[in-house]
């Protein structure tokens, strides 16, 4: 079947703005720009709005299909803490078939057996098995040994590490960054140099390794600080980041609301000005929701006995078009950062504007507005810590590998 | 005695005077509010000393006390307190309930709220545990402490002893010494004494010292002498066993070395300093029986004392409006 999408203003990673259509041949991309529509194509009017690359998600926990649908995701990247563990490859294959056609779920394998950060996981055959990558999931590789041997090890197989950046022996049982919010609030925290801690040890091993690895979320200003050093001696590092981190600071978690209870916690004001800073001047690559879905069963608890986690995926775009609107970054650059940025760290041929990529598409309107309702979210659960908030940008159509979803 | 605080309070009519349904925190309250419930603690310190310890004001009401943490000082305290009003007292004990069997903290709430309580007191081991149940049933919630976070009705009876015995708090240099980081009596007080203008001072070793601290107001050290220097009261906070062995500090008698309140140490404070300590008490670690049974110094028994008389003036003031007293309704 061929589509065409004509009259949008197309913006992609790597051809930049223009105006002008798509033309989808089957799963792929036939012609960008100004092309001669076939007799037989399906023509759909895009009135003018942004037609995108569709958003690659690196490090969801969980699979959530209308969420995804909702804001714009046709792929993400799942994060190895599942029931069971991604550490074996028939769940890992399972994983990675459980969401098709519409919702393409590329499995980040288990770097360790059952994710306890001692044995080795069979990465080369969890790797043909459907997994893009490898991780430590939530949790810490505390033996600095077993982490070189992890990073030495997916390097021979190309696969990046998708690092947690969090020290567990800093971070202990804490839910909060320690600071006066804690400190008032009388909750157990952590200081934020758990953060840098981790990711200092973490880079020296990737630097020797040379091997790929990627901080699924750095929130602290020592932390960029390191990373940026890093890039600059050509380390293969990158790192990510939520719109929750850009956009709160612990203050938000004052009033004992567990919508707040996130992973790493957040940061004290001046972090979240680091965390702009490295959006605008390039050190943070990608944009992730972090989508973690959690009910009343784990959220209406006192905040420390509450699951950490927030429902991302829906609001991922709306709050990230705001860092636009902010003139913090270019309408192309965050294209990039929520679609080719994620989609070449997991080495997936998608993510661009180009003749013969896969129809991986989102039409969006950048200035509708909605308010996030946590009660109407499609999600699995609503725990958003931006409940409340009126936002601007809603997805209009979504199209994976050619195929309608929205 | 009179209180010399001087006191809006007074000039302010009913329920204006403190306008809360919950008394959760002593975050929030402000300054004339707190004075309110010291000045309301006053005639029960009266009474109690009495012969006729018995007021009927909160006849036919229902307090239930539910504690999902241990306590016996604090749940007397509240228990004393409730019956000294004439309310019914029931006791709910965390230890042999349902919440043993995966209830969860919600269900409780409601459970409670459906037996129709007049008001509900609370202690429960996780910090806004107390607010979480308050905003889900119709009465009252007092907190007897949660978590690190609160537990107001010590902070007031502090305030009321520091306030009988050394005839105000303003101005009075306080040091609060011990397991800061893990004290919601630290917490409470600071709030209260910053908020009447006292000269606060905490002290512990780093590995208690929360983060941030001097943002609430006040001054952190971990010298003990440094901090004793010129001090009008001294409050020893209870080091729990399980933190004094290595985990936050090396040992019992290491601790003593550093921060125990000794009869030497003491000289170093004001001369007639006031030492208190909310217990219960770990006797030749953090403070030395020489001190604790000072006869002129210790104000630790008579902290009990005013702890009963607080907690009547809290439960009496917080179900005025259900008891429809005048101005209140």
């Amino acid at each position: 079947m061929t589509i065409a999408l004509l009259n949008a203003q197309l913006v992609c990673p790597t051809g930049g703005a223009s105006s002008g259509g798509v033309l989808i041949d089957g799963h792929s991309i036939a012609a960008v720009g100004t092309f001669a529509v076939p007799d037989d194509a399906h023509v759909i009017d895009c009135h003018g709005k942004i037609l995108a690359p569709a958003i690659v998600d690196l490090g969801v926990f969980t699979i959530d299909v209308p969420a995804c649908h909702a804001g714009g995701i046709v792929r993400v990247g799942l994060m190895p803490d599942q029931t069971p563990v991604l550490d074996d490859p028939g769940i890992v294959q399972r994983a990675a078939l459980i969401g098709r056609p519409g919702l393409w779920i590329h499995p980040i394998a288990a770097a360790t057996r059952g994710l306890a950060g001692k044995d080795l996981a069979e990465m080369a055959i969890n790797r043909d098995a459907g997994a893009v990558a490898v991780g430590t999931g939530e949790r810490w590789i505390a033996d600095s040994g077993v982490m070189r041997k992890v990073l030495a090890y997916a390097g021979d197989l190309g696969l990046t590490l998708i690092a947690e950046a969090q020290d567990g022996g800093v971070l202990g049982n804490a839910v909060a960054t320690a600071g006066e919010t804690a400190t008032r609030m009388g909750l157990p925290a952590a200081p934020s140099l758990a953060e840098p801690l981790a990711i200092a040890r973490d880079l020296m091993l990737a630097e020797d390794t040379g091997a790929k690895i990627h901080f699924r979320t750095v929130t602290t200003a020592a932390g960029f600080d390191l990373v940026r050093a890093a890039k600059r001696r050509g380390v293969r590092v990158t790192c990510g980041i939520t719109p929750a981190h850009l956009l709160l600071s612990d203050i938000a978690m004052s009033d004992f609301r567990t919508f707040t209870h996130l992973s790493p916690p957040l940061r004290d004001e001046s972090d979240r000005q680091a965390c702009l800073a490295a959006l605008a001047d390039g050190t943070i690559d990608i944009l992730c929701s972090g989508h973690d879905p959690r009910g009343p069963e784990e959220k209406r608890l006192p905040f420390a006995d509450s699951a950490h986690g927030m429902a991302g995926a829906e609001t991922l775009l709306a709050l990230a078009l705001g860092m636009v609107r902010d003139e913090r970054i270019t309408l192309q650059r965050l294209i990039a950062m929520l679609s080719a940025g994620p989609a070449a760290i997991l080495g997936l041929e998608t993510g661009t504007l180009t003749v013969g990529a896969p129809a991986d598409l989102m039409l969006f309107d950048e200035g509708a507005p909605w308010l996030i309702d946590a009660d109407k979210m499609v999600a699995l659960a609503g725990n958003t810590p931006f409940d409340g908030l009126p936002v601007q940008g809603k997805v209009l159509r979504l199209w994976k590998g050619g195929a309608a979803l929205r | 005695m009179q209180p010399s605080d001087h006191s809006p309070a007074a000039s302010l009519p009913g329920s204006a005077v403190f306008p809360h349904r919950h008394l959760t925190g002593i975050a929030g309250l402000k300054p004339h509010e707190i004075t309110f419930l010291l000045d309301e603690a006053e005639q029960w310190v009266a009474a109690n000393r009495g012969s006729k310890k018995n007021d009927k004001r909160l006849r036919g009401l229902t307090q239930i006390n539910a504690f999902f943490e241990n306590s016996t000082r604090t749940l007397l305290s509240f228990e004393i307190a409730g019956k000294r009003l004439r309310a019914d007292v029931v006791n709910m004990h965390a230890a042999t309930s349902s919440v043993k069997k995966g209830e969860t903290l919600i269900d409780t709430a409601m459970t409670l709220n459906a037996m129709r309580a007049d008001v509900i007191v609370i202690r429960h081991g996780s910090s806004g545990a107390v607010r979480l149940i308050a905003d889900k049933v119709d009465c009252p919630v007092l907190n007897a402490g949660d978590g690190s976070h609160e537990h107001p009705t010590q902070a007031l009876l502090d305030a009321l002893t520091i306030r009988r015995r050394r005839g105000t708090i303003h101005n009075q240099r306080v040091v609060i010494c011990g397991d800061v980081l893990h004290s919601r009596v630290a917490r409470s007080n600071i709030l209260a004494l910053t908020s009447l203008s006292a000269d606060v001072r905490v002290c512990a070793p780093s590995t208690l010292m929360p983060a941030g601290i001097e943002r609430m107001g006040v001054t952190p050290f971990t010298d003990f002498d440094t901090a004793l220097e010129g001090a009008d009261v001294v409050m020893m906070l209870r080091l729990q066993n399980e933190r004094m062995a290595g985990g936050f500090v090396p040992s019992n008698r290491e601790f003593h070395l550093r921060y125990g309140l000794t009869l030497k140490r003491l000289a170093k404070a004001q001369p007639g300093a006031l030492v208190m300590h909310p217990g219960p008490m770990n006797r030749g670690v953090e403070i030395d029986s020489a001190v604790a049974d000072h006869v002129d110094q210790s104000a630790i028994t008579e902290q009990v004392e005013m702890g009963v008389a607080v907690r009547m003036a809290c439960l009496d003031v917080l179900t005025r409006r259900s008891r429809g007293v005048k101005g209140w309704a």
